[in-house]
């Protein structure tokens, strides 16, 4: 794309924390209106008249904080959920309405309070309860401003570019963005909590201006893709900008369209392109004809109830569900991949000093084979449901993807023997330890290989995912990556082995030529990037990596 | 009056959004239902209430008692201890954002 012009208009250069473009009026939070603490009011009539304001106010806040759930994910909507059953509770407001009979303003009523609630929580001993003073405070402060007449206080004009030094994640949810809008920042940070929320929300957003020139309701133009705010755009800089948006909005109804067709390149060569499955419940919104089949279903989902450990008819139940969804199309199922970074109580290894190079994958489940079985033996009686494959995750070395086959072998012996229905899936593995990419040819009782394209780059770059510093190395499209992947389909090719990807850089679409280039033909990406996947695959143009 | 007790073992006790649930699911039955934590000797706040059910903090591993007095009493109360050995409905991920 064109980089945007800047004559006549004053740009300015941050990072980019949340992607989209915002066009408005900058709003600047430091000075947004505030509600000083014990507002009294002048014109306080009577007791009666007091008490209607205030319930009237409370109505308003309550109608405020329904219109915001309702966008909100279900995560965030459990906050928002808990303080209106704050607000609808009698014996939130009765304090207030009896200060208010003895003849207290209805503002001062309403603060002394909630005031009394927050010093409640905040003397609370348990560190969660201590931090719902803040909800408290939240209400406290919502009602203020609809006492004050204004459940304008935060209302914003359409599209407003929210901007000042810092946000605070409620002050961010209390934003209504349905009508657009962005976030310009002085400091923050692309890793802060309301940076995820932002792009969790689609709402654009520029961090680290830092002495930017903000001035209040100056007209700006927000370009979170880049990191660049412009602040009083001349035509030249607005029209280039209309071109943006408008080419940034037939790009998503691209990828829409392509949701539902099949992955082609340019050049013709089919590519397959699965999903990865985390919950089976995300399968509800989900068409089977959108994709090529399940590339991963991650059966850790199973293994975090509130029950403990599931049981060998919980998981079949769960594993028929998702082959039933799919139909004949394949369906990957992972076998339990606890430990790293995802620690499962009474089963995972505690105090491991390096988790991610610890007992995690199939190294645990070798380690507690009771477990396995049972997730074996529910696989086994599954496979009559769909077109299943099992999938080995952290294998490291040879033998343990024989001693697998092994557990496999007799959970199937013993099912038969027990008269119970059951059939044999083809068993494969992860290749995301660098012993395994870099000697595919030990693993030839492998029935498929798949690039656990997130380990793989961790392990290669010996940078972690998680942690900050050196997330910039954690790099997956570090030529030494794309070697090793290369060199991994070539060796699977010789072996007549099928391989696949399944990790973040497959929905990526920087990154997917790169890797349709190193001899890649089927992936399976997260199914929100199903469209920007195919999208991606449509503008590669193979033809000339065929020699 | 019928009483009941549940031992609670929600990974992080009776916060927001299983608080949430509990009053809702109190709310449904006409009884009057109150809740204790200290004991079967009260003291005893409305299960109603989400600002009472919240002050009262109950931590994890805590022992919480019902009792009812109404047409659907016995009702409420197997639907309450049933909601809290169900952990709320709460998978773990829930628990850490409750």
């Amino acid at each position: 794309m064109p980089p945007m012009p800047e004559t006549g208009a004053r740009s300015f250069r941050g990072l980019p924390a949340s992607p989209g473009l915002a066009a408005g009026t900058l709003v600047l939070l430091d000075d947004g209106p505030s509600v000083g603490a014990g507002t009294q009011v002048a014109d306080s009539k009577s007791p009666d008249g007091e008490a209607e304001r205030l319930r009237g106010a409370i109505t308003a806040a309550t109608q405020d904080l329904a219109g915001l759930m309702e966008q909100l994910d279900e995560e965030t909507a459990g906050i928002i959920e808990f303080q209106i059953a704050m607000l609808e509770d009698d014996a939130l407001v009765d304090p207030a309405l009896q200060a208010i009979s003895e003849g207290t303003a209805a503002e001062a009523a309403w603060q002394a309070a909630l005031d009394a609630q927050v010093a409640d929580y905040e003397a609370a001993e348990d560190e969660y309860f201590q931090a719902r003073a803040s909800d408290l405070k939240d209400l406290r402060d919502r009602v203020l401003r609809n006492l004050a007449g204004a459940s304008g206080a935060r209302a914003l004009p359409d599209g407003a570019v929210l901007a000042g030094r810092e946000i605070t994640p409620s002050r961010f949810l209390e934003t209504d963005w349905s009508r657009g809008g962005g976030l310009a920042l002085r400091q923050g940070s692309p890793s802060s909590h309301v940076a995820m929320l932002a792009r969790a929300r689609g709402v654009p957003m520029v961090v680290g201006l830092g002495d930017a020139d903000l001035p209040e309701a100056g007209e700006v133009l927000l370009n979170g893709d880049d990191g660049v705010l412009i602040v009083d755009p001349d035509d030249q800089a607005r029209a280039a900008f209309t071109l943006r948006q408008q080419a940034a909005s037939s790009n998503r109804q691209l990828e829409e369209a392509y949701r539902s067709k099949p992955a082609v390149t340019r050049d013709g060569t089919a590519i397959a392109v699965m999903i990865n499955v985390a919950d089976p419940d995300e399968l509800d919104d989900l068409e089977p004809a959108d994709c090529d089949g399940i590339g991963l279903v991650r059966s850790e989902f199973l293994f975090h109830g509130p029950g403990g450990l599931p049981d060998e008819e919980q998981q079949y139940l769960a594993y028929s569900r998702i082959l039933r969804w799919a139909g004949d199309k394949p369906v990957v199922i992972r076998t339990l991949d606890a430990g790293g970074d995802k620690p499962i109580a009474g089963l995972t290894a505690d105090n491991e000093s390096n988790p991610f190079l610890g007992l995690r994958g199939l190294r645990l489940s070798l380690a507690r084979p009771e477990v396995f079985k049972v997730q074996l033996r529910a696989l086994a009686r599954a496979a009559l449901q769909g077109n299943l494959k099992i999938m080995l995750p952290m294998v490291t070395r040879p033998e343990e993807l024989t001693q697998a086959r092994r557990l496999y072998a007799e959970a199937l012996a013993a099912l038969r023997a027990e008269g119970v229905a059951c059939g044999e899936a083809p068993l494969g593995m992860m290749v995301e330890v660098p012993a395994a990419a870099i000697a595919p040819e030990l693993f030839a009782e492998a029935a498929f290989f798949s690039i656990g394209s997130n380990d793989l780059t961790q392990y290669v770059t010996a940078a972690g995912r998680d942690i900050a510093a050196v997330t910039d190395l954690n790099d997956s499209t570090h030529p030494a990556v794309l070697k090793l992947i290369h060199a991994l389909i070539k060796g699977a090719a010789a072996m007549e082995c099928d391989v696949s990807l399944c990790g973040d850089a497959g929905g990526e679409p920087s990154e997917i030529p790169d890797l349709l280039r190193c001899g890649l033909r089927s992936l399976s990406v997260a199914p929100l990037a199903l469209g920007r996947a195919k999208a991606a695959i449509a503008e590669t143009d193979l033809a000339d990596a065929h020699a | 009056m019928e009483q009941a007790s549940v031992f609670m073992t929600h990974e992080i006790g009776l916060h927001a959004r299983p608080s949430v649930k509990l009053t809702k699911l109190a709310k449904t039955f006409t009884a009057k239902i109150e809740l204790a934590i200290a004991g079967a000797e009260g003291p005893w706040i409305d299960a109603k209430s989400i600002v009472k059910v919240m002050a009262a903090k109950a931590p994890k591993e805590t022992t919480l008692f019902f009792r009812a007095e109404g047409e659907d009493a016995g009702a409420a109360l197997a639907a309450l201890t049933a909601l809290v050995e169900r952990d709320f409905d709460e998978g773990k991920a829930d628990a850490a954002n409750a």
